[in-house]
């Protein structure tokens, strides 16, 4: 079948992140504060992220961040209503490496 | 015993780089760091580059720099649930040099090839390296701390150019922390399809691009933003864009947002058969004039992005002030050595040269767009929704007589949208396309 005649081509989130290039570093660029996560009544960076970096782990009652996936935009940093997030560069060269942009 | 450098400048992006070619130029000594793997790396627009300033600075830009398609062609799509009323605007005259000063361009690529004329020029350009901190003394920033060995560096002054998530400059006191009424946070995909299917698609003459804008209920009903199709030579830039408060109040997720954007029937049809080859995100500084703060500090110069020039208006242009204000941070570099004075009043030359050119003159002009479109909710819902529903009741065919369907249409309209509050947002509305 002729490729431009197929459907449009619709991908997971997960998906899409392995299309990414990134240079994982050992450590986050990115911390919470448990406890001020946990009196957050928005937790805007559960659904703002564009990779949903952040989870909110009931059992635990925080926030787990997988910094890996993060596209370094800072929306949560502009979201977070307690000013707690601490936001901070990865390593040089770190991160995430768009190829296209 | 560290280095020192005349200027040091943060970030290789458009103003970045731009500052830098200059001041190399000019014969200073300039050091660059981006913390990017390369200049652009970490870098992403819409996105059309307009090109005037560029040409200032190299005038044979288009023969090297790796653009995309020249854009001689227009779209803007208003578009509810399932309908689209769109105007496809085509000027020929667009097609030939200099291409109405519009590429479609990629970053990664684009940066990293502008950041080499920078180099070439004389400035050194050193990628991988993260600036953490400003040294100050006395108040007057003296240089940059690098997350490198060796990595305190002095100059008689800094530019920084680090892009909307501006780290340092709040850390550094000169910007407040950023708002979210204030950003957008733009969202998109790279759709990869042959050259010749998107000019067929797109209708458009070898070489040359659109650029298509949608509004209205792009987003879904009442969520201020939009969305975007641009043309490159055999991929396609697919996006939306949102201010950060309005995803933050309404508890949106960007890549839901984004996939249900590319599902729309007016949306879809433009991207059937591509492939997705790269996901990215980006703030966007949309806060206009009224968003700037400080630009210079003791020591210090704010550029691009990182300053808060995007013109939010329709035109939606951003690199191109970015070079142009990194170009003019440089010029008050070079003039502030005659004196010695890099003090805050020594650097007042930079705002001189923003307000005399296109920079401050556009931003001043589209102060009251930001508010407008935060406070005209009927943009996003109402309006579209009313206007479709009467064209299509207009263009539907049945058996009712014709005056019966205008009686109707007459009625649909009153239900839907107050005249009188039409009459305010239509007066509001004028500063968007002034």
């Amino acid at each position: 079948m002729d490729e431009t005649l197929k459907p449009l081509e619709t991908k997971t989130l997960a998906e899409k992140l392995y299309l990414v290039r990134f240079k994982v570093d050992s450590t986050s660029h990115l911390a919470v504060d448990d406890k001020a996560c946990q009196e957050c009544t928005a937790r805007s960076c559960l659904f703002i992220c564009p990779t949903e970096v952040y989870r909110w782990d009931e059992a635990a009652s925080r926030v787990i961040v997988s910094y890996e996936g993060c596209l370094e935009c800072g929306a949560c940093r502009v979201a977070c209503d307690a000013n707690v997030l601490v936001w901070n560069n990865p390593a040089g060269g770190f991160g995430v490496c768009y190829r296209y942009g | 015993m560290a280095e020192r450098y005349d200027c040091i400048v943060v970030g290789a992006g458009p103003a970045g780089a731009a500052a830098a070619l200059t001041l190399a130029k000019a014969g200073l000594s300039v050091i660059v760091f981006e913390r990017g793997e390369y200049p652009g790396a970490k870098n992403l627009f819409g996105g059309i580059l307009y090109t005037t300033v560029l040409a200032g600075l190299i005038p044979g830009f288009c023969d090297e720099a790796p653009l995309e398609r020249h854009v001689s062609k227009r779209r803007y799509s208003f578009v509810t649930g399932d309908s689209e009323a769109a105007v496809d605007l085509s000027f020929d005259a667009f097609n030939k040099p200099p291409f109405n000063n519009s590429y479609t361009a990629l970053r990664a690529r684009f940066d990293r090839w502008f950041a080499s004329k920078a180099e070439e020029a004389g400035a050194i350009v050193v990628a991988e390296a993260v600036v953490d901190e400003l040294i100050m003394e006395n108040g007057v920033a003296k240089g940059a701390r690098v997350r490198m060995e060796g990595g305190t560096v002095y100059a008689d002054a800094v530019i920084l150019a680090e892009g909307a998530n501006s780290l340092l400059a709040e850390k550094a006191g000169i910007r407040p922390r950023i708002n979210a009424a204030d950003y957008s946070l733009g969202v998109k995909e790279i759709i990869s399809l042959p050259e010749g299917v998107i000019e067929d698609r797109f209708g458009l003459e070898a070489g040359a691009g659109t650029a298509c804008e949608f509004f209205g209920e792009a987003l879904g009903p009442g969520v201020e933003g939009g969305g975007f199709i641009y043309t490159n030579i055999d991929t396609l830039s697919v996006g939306i864009a949102c201010p950060v408060s309005v995803l933050k109040e309404k508890m949106l997720k960007p890549n839901e947002m984004l996939d249900a954007f590319k599902l729309h029937p007016a949306v879809r049809k433009f991207l059937r058969g591509g492939r997705i080859e790269e996901y990215a995100a980006h703030l966007i500084p949309e806060g206009g004039y009224n968003a700037i703060g400080r630009l210079v500090g003791n020591g210090v110069l704010l550029a691009g992005d990182c300053a808060g020039f995007v013109n939010p208006s329709l035109y939606k242009e951003g690199t191109n002030l970015a070079m142009a204000s990194g170009v003019m941070a440089a010029e008050t570099v070079i003039e502030a050595r005659a004196t010695g004075d890099f003090s805050e009043a020594g650097l007042q030359g930079y705002l001189k040269r923003l307000n005399d050119s296109f920079v401050m003159q556009d931003l001043k002009r589209y102060r009251d767009v930001p508010a407008t479109l935060h406070s005209s909710t009927g943009l996003f819902k109402e309006y579209p929704e009313a206007v479709m529903e009467l064209l299509e009741r207009h263009f539907t065919v049945s058996g009712e007589s014709k005056a019966a369907m205008h009686k109707e249409l007459r009625r649909i309209l009153r239900g839907k949208v107050s005249l009188w509050r039409l009459a305010a947002d239509a007066l509001h509305l004028r500063n968007l396309i002034k």
